[in-house]
């Protein structure tokens, strides 16, 4: 993956002159790689990791495993992103295995998430069963563990 | 009393041992650690934990109960991977059996070399600035220590002309250091071959240290070994400290022409006996798949030194590219302080420390070394820090 990208992953908030630095390039470049990897659609959008178990907040997060009957024209892509157009959706992957589409779904409380999966979810055409579990605590999110490190255990010196 | 007591206690000490100085590090990380919210540039280590399957199998070595002394030589096992790592990376073939020698870190790897090699008043010829214990542990082996000084204007690379100013029938050992701490200088395969044409003409054992061996940036590492004629005069010597980061597992290996390194176990034997079983099971792991683990933290430390070197640039000061090691290596003459006194008071006024050049030899005044093996955000703070300090002088 390019490097660029590699250093928005890590940071997204990096300032372009430190980047141009690290890349060892222009500013100017750096500008301009980024637009079109906006334009192009790569990059998708910018986001800010939160540990919200920290927030305290009292929503609750589902995990759904959705059975899904494909349909003749679009398979599987259509029914998914029917479901994945509910803003309740956070995020929506099509699987391997014993079921087809895994679902993470945000919801005030359980019963909001009850709501969603039979009022909702369950009656689309082409959704064939559900399965959902309750997330009880997160210890890492895209790649960033919500616990905080040690303390640096190396020596502030050394040859 | 007491007084008298140190005094005669002190003449006891072995003469050499005693007029040793302590490493110039050692003195300033007394001064460092005293201090509070100091972003050291000082820390010859990676900042990278251990890779994770890597600390996972010490783990369930320990588990296992690998608790026992090993063969002397090590587990023969991890010689054999690294017969293989050492052959595809570095370009020489060593037989497992009795090539490779396991130690306790490249430090004693090294001490052992000069032991077996050295006789009392052989010269070693070595390049300065280098690594903080080179002078003293050719001492220790009672050897003639020789310093060639390498220079920024030829990018600290060691070239045939600085050895042959020194060279004398004394001389029995060339040691190198490329990539070199602290100067992250690498020598390409052409500046190679003339120093190899010229250990083979004046017919001496080189001792290499290549423990940065994976981190170069710009172009890949070549060995000396590598070279015609060079493997069976050649002590190859490298470790699991700085590509893994497993500093503190002291993990290193020997590869050398059969007599050469059982002389060298010969010492080992009745001083270490062997390096830690555990720490050589996790290192077997580490090999398991040396390019992801070591890629990833290249690409990281390439970004760090683009970075510090584009600051260094911005601010107006000079320092050569570096091209391999985590460690920039940049002159601050030009702001009317010695070395150590720029360390101190940019250590006192802006709370960023760098190690002052002459702890890494007499001609490493004028510069500091600053090591770029620390957060992306240590590094734009302390070049922020690093600004404003030099806005002042």
């Amino acid at each position: 993956m390019d490097e660029l990208l590699k250093i928005l992953q890590a940071n997204a908030i990096e300032s372009r002159e430190n980047i141009a630095k690290m890349l060892n390039i222009s500013v100017a470049e750096v500008n301009q790689r980024i637009a079109k990897y906006e334009k192009s659609g790569v990059i998708r959008g910018y986001q800010a990791i939160l540990n919200e178990d920290q927030l305290g907040l009292d929503t609750v997060t589902a995990v759904i495993e959705v059975k899904v009957s494909p349909q003749r024209e679009g398979g599987f892509n259509t029914v998914a992103a029917r479901i994945s157009k509910f803003p309740e959706v956070r995020s929506a992957y099509l699987m391997s295995g014993t079921y087809d589409v895994l679902l993470f779904i945000e919801g005030r409380n359980l019963r909001e998430v009850a709501a969603f999966v039979s009022e909702r979810l369950s009656p689309l055409d082409g959704v064939l069963s559900t399965s959902t579990h309750f997330m009880l605590k997160t210890y890492k999110r895209l790649g960033v563990l919500m616990e905080s490190g040690h303390a640096e255990e190396r020596l502030s010196v050394a040859p | 009393m007491q007084k008298k007591d140190s005094v005669s206690l002190r003449n006891r000490i072995n003469a050499m041992v005693r007029d040793i100085p302590r490493s110039g590090i050692r003195d300033f990380f007394d001064i460092v650690s005293t201090m509070k919210d100091v972003i050291s540039l000082g820390i010859g280590e990676p900042d990278f934990d251990t890779p994770w399957h890597v600390r996972e199998s010490t783990m369930f070595a320990l588990e296992r109960g690998v608790t026992h002394y090993t063969s002397n030589y090590g587990y023969l096992e991890l010689r054999r991977a690294l017969a293989k790592y050492v052959g595809k990376k570095f370009g020489a073939e060593y037989n497992p059996e009795d090539e490779i020698l396991i130690t306790v870190g490249v430090s004693e790897a090294l001490d052992l070399a000069l032991r077996a090699l050295v006789s009392p008043g052989d010269e070693v010829l070595y390049h300065e600035p280098c690594y903080v214990s080179y002078r003293a542990t050719i001492l220790f082996a009672h050897g003639v220590p020789v310093a060639v000084e390498t220079k920024p204007e030829n990018g600290f690379r060691l070239t045939r002309a600085m050895l042959e100013a020194k060279v004398t029938p004394k001389t029995k050992v060339l040691m190198l250091n490329f990539p070199n701490n602290p100067t992250g200088a690498v020598m390409g395969r052409q500046d190679l071959e003339d120093i190899a044409a010229f250990a083979r003409e004046r017919d001496l054992i080189v001792v290499t240290d290549e423990i940065y061996g994976e981190l170069t940036y710009d172009s890949p590492h070549t060995s000396i070994v590598s070279l015609p004629g060079m493997r069976d005069r050649t002590i190859f010597l490298h470790g699991f400290s700085k590509a893994w980061a497993m500093t503190g597992y002291r993990l290193g290996y020997a590869c050398g022409p059969a007599e050469l390194v059982e002389a060298m176990m010969k010492i080992h034997q009745y001083t270490m006996l062997c390096a830690s079983s555990m720490g050589q099971k996790a290192a077997i792991e580490a090999l398991a798949r040396p390019d992801t683990d070591v890629g990833e933290m290249v690409n990281e430390y390439r970004r760090r030194r683009n970075f510090i070197a584009a600051a260094f640039k911005d601010m107006g000061i000079e320092c050569h590219r570096p091209l391999g090691a985590f460690y920039a290596f940049p002159s601050v003459a030009k702001f009317g302080l010695k070395s150590k006194d720029f360390a101190l008071k940019l250590l006192n006024e802006e709370k960023v420390a760098a190690v002052p050049g002459t702890a890494f030899g007499e001609c490493g005044e004028g510069f500091i070394r600053c090591a770029y093996a620390t957060s992306m955000e240590n590094l734009k703070e302390a070049m922020i820090r690093l600004k404003r300090f030099i806005a002042k002088r």
